[in-house]
């Protein structure tokens, strides 16, 4: 029978950005299948140049609406990095400690808003406030959380204001920390219910596994997020690390006609980075109660499936839900110290700073000149790392899906819900996602 | 009354402000009642062939092919709000308008800076393609401001928005001058109505919300060189959310 397949499905819906999706394909034989990437170009790289030490986080932060935690982060630490500036134990454990806030954050919003709806049947959050509005309440005060963590910390969750070179402008007070505690012991009982949600609608995640390079932060004190070397893991178990300085290595950016965002690949001809990598890298770095969560909703590693990707979030936020509760002991019972950033004298020089955002490994790199000027700036967003694996993704899936003779429909669903499990930031990464199916 | 029907667009921008919606945590079901949202792509599959009461849109115009998809909004709704600093004067975005397009692309893309789908223009407000009824201004915006000027749009009240700088709201609350502290600061022209939030956490006003009406540049940078800026760089400073203000 002939049977004519022509997905086109512009600027993907819930995802961050904008991205295409086309595929074309007759009587089973596929003719096209494209992941593109058509969000405007937004040139930070060059706005940063010219400007001082002092604003650059606070540009670059506006990369990225979600993660603007993280780019600050990556932002500060390279500017750091370059300036020679070192950061008290204090400092870097309420880092640590917001970067877990960001991870929580970042990840329920995805599970919830972005791919729960897929897995409930429905088109979006907005009808499951009257079918079933305890789990709307839920993420909601869940994701109210995550906004409150990184507010408290930083001052607002986006676009934060409160992290400068050396540590921070204004510092959270213990009854702060002692308030934060408190709310994140209070949403532990969600995170269960969360789980059993999970669990309830597990056999709507598509069975599909591609193997692929895994790429991640692999850091001795903990799970690989605020800091560390690049872990790259093969499907065959080799794990090397690499350097943070050395990230270009890693990356090898190139730039395809399908994108405004530039693509990147190491070892094989695309990698993948993300809470999935991470964990496939880190597993046994996890908190105890993460990995009971891993094993009760049935998650093992390694784990080939993409789609897997927003269990491995999930299981991430009880993660980082635990491991905020133990730094937060651990800094009332130092006691919060008065600490003012130091003066900086400007100098010359370069630095590199990644840190390991919701999405992903992400790289920040600056020069600055001896008055403390940006000379040059090189961003390399996860996103982007991705790109070129959900390529590899499509074209493995499309073929296995056109094999089992699956509906348009079907194949438009699974392709979205591909494209979504990678949780994309398309505007990090420049800006879209769209599916076009071409007869 | 009816209940409005409201949509949220998204163009070059962060959409960091469309995440500011999922952060009001219970009191967003409150505004699910007396507002229902029929489009949002950023969290939404669906779509609405009918008419929109208002349209709010993040992110500048910074793509002449954009223009299409904006006039298209506006056909659709009543009122169109730029919603955030990108939609209001360009933001953040306006940054690289100052540079020749040339510069800018080759300095990210390299060698493949002319391939034809990394085109853009200098990136302006969304008021360059459309008629825009009002213009939320924030770096992101400010959560309780955006819900009382959508208040007083739909109950027929003219919205205002601050037009005295942002250091009223800084005295106010009492902090110690930036300048008093040998750093610089935006604030003595900046718009207020954000609680002078960045000096109340010890750093200082960049002017994300824009200028007052007729801020007195000059004497901006003026001041700026005062603090022992160079020249170049106090225009510099000047125009970090705001190069579609200040004259080059």
């Amino acid at each position: 029978m002939a049977q004519k397949i022509n997905i086109n499905l512009q600027h993907v819906t819930r995802v961050e950005g904008h991205g295409n999706i086309v595929v074309n394909a007759t009587n089973g034989k596929l003719e096209r299948c494209e992941w593109q990437v058509p969000e405007a170009p937004r040139f930070f790289e060059s706005m940063v140049r010219g400007r001082h030490f002092s604003e650059i986080a606070r540009i670059t932060s506006r990369i990225c609406g979600i993660c603007s935690v993280g780019h600050q982060l990556a932002s500060i630490k390279a500017t750091e990095a370059a300036l020679g500036i070192s950061v008290s134990e204090q400092t870097e454990k309420l880092r640590r400690l917001l970067k877990h806030g960001e991870n929580f954050d970042s990840h329920i919003l995805h599970v919830y808003f972005l791919v729960a709806p897929d897995l409930l049947g429905v088109p979006s959050v907005m009808p499951l406030a009257e079918s079933h509005p305890e789990v709307v309440k839920r993420a909601l005060a869940m994701k109210g959380l995550g906004s409150r963590w990184s507010s408290l910390i930083a001052g607002r969750s986006t676009h934060p204001v409160r992290i400068v070179p050396g540590g921070f402008s204004t510092l959270i007070t213990e009854a702060e920390l002692v308030e934060l505690k408190q709310s994140i012991l209070n949403i532990l009982p969600e995170l269960e219910a969360t789980a059993e949600t999970l669990q309830s609608v597990a056999d709507r995640i598509p069975q599909f596994e591609r193997k692929t390079e895994y790429i991640g932060l692999v850091d001795t004190v903990e799970y690989g997020l605020y800091d560390g070397q690049i872990g790259c893991l093969m499907p065959d178990g080799q794990k090397t690390l690499i350097g943070v300085e050395d990230y270009r290595s890693v990356t090898n950016e190139w730039v395809s006609p399908l994108s405004t965002a530039k693509y990147t690949r190491h070892q094989m001809d695309s990698y993948m980075v993300g809470a999935l990598a991470r964990i496939n890298l880190n597993f046994q770095q996890l908190h105890p109660h993460a990995q009971k969560m891993a094993k009760e909703i049935g998650f093992s590693v390694p784990c080939y499936n993409p789609y897997m990707n927003t269990i491995a979030q999930f299981i991430e936020a009880v993660h980082s839900a635990y491991c905020g509760l133990e730094l937060i002991d651990s800094l009332l019972y130092s006691g919060l110290e008065a600490e003012e950033p130091p003066l900086i004298q400007p100098k010359a020089g370069r630095g590199v700073g990644a840190v390991d955002v919701p999405r992903g490994i992400l790289f920040h790199d600056y020069e600055y000149d001896d008055a403390g000027i940006c000379i040059s700036a090189n961003c390399i967003i996860p996103t982007n790392q991705n790109h070129a694996n959900i390529q590899g993704d499509m074209d493995k899936l499309v073929p296995e899906m056109l094999q089992a003779n699956k509906s348009q429909a079907e194949m438009e669903l699974y392709l979205e819900m591909l494209v979504r499990a990678y949780d994309p930031c398309i505007s990090c990464s420049t800006h879209y996602l769209n599916v076009t199916f071409v007869k | 009354m009816k209940i409005p029907k409201v949509a949220f667009f998204d163009f070059t921008s962060c959409e960091g402000c469309q995440v500011e919606i999922a952060n009001f945590d219970q009191d967003l079901l409150k505004l699910l009642q007396v507002v229902e949202v029929v489009e949002f792509r950023e969290i939404m599959k669906e779509t609405c062939s009918e008419p929109l009461d208002i349209a709010f849109i993040e992110g500048s115009f910074s793509r002449e092919k954009d223009r299409e998809r904006l006039q298209k909004i506006r056909q659709r709704a009543n009122l169109v709000v730029a919603y955030g600093s990108c939609a209001a004067t360009g933001g953040i975005n306006a940054l690289k308008n100052h540079k020749p397009d040339y510069k800018y692309k080759v300095e990210v893309y390299g060698a493949d800076a002319t391939m034809p789908h990394l085109e853009t223009q200098k990136a302006l407000p969304i008021s360059a393609a459309i008629p825009v009824d009002l213009a939320i201004p924030g770096c992101p915006v400010n959560r309780q401001e955006f819900v009382r000027l959508v208040s007083d749009l739909l109950h027929g009240k003219a919205p205002t928005i601050p037009n005295y700088p942002v250091c009223v709201e800084c005295k106010k609350k009492e902090n110690i001058c930036r300048y008093e502290l040998q750093d610089t600061c935006l604030g003595v022209v900046a718009r207020a109505g954000c609680g002078a939030l960045c000096p109340s956490n010890g750093i200082p006003c960049e002017a994300c919300r824009g200028f007052v009406d007729n801020p007195n540049l000059d004497s901006l940078v003026e001041l700026l060189i005062k603090t022992g800026m160079q020249p170049a760089y106090a225009m510099a400073k000047a125009r970090m959310f705001t190069a579609n203000l200040v004259e080059e």
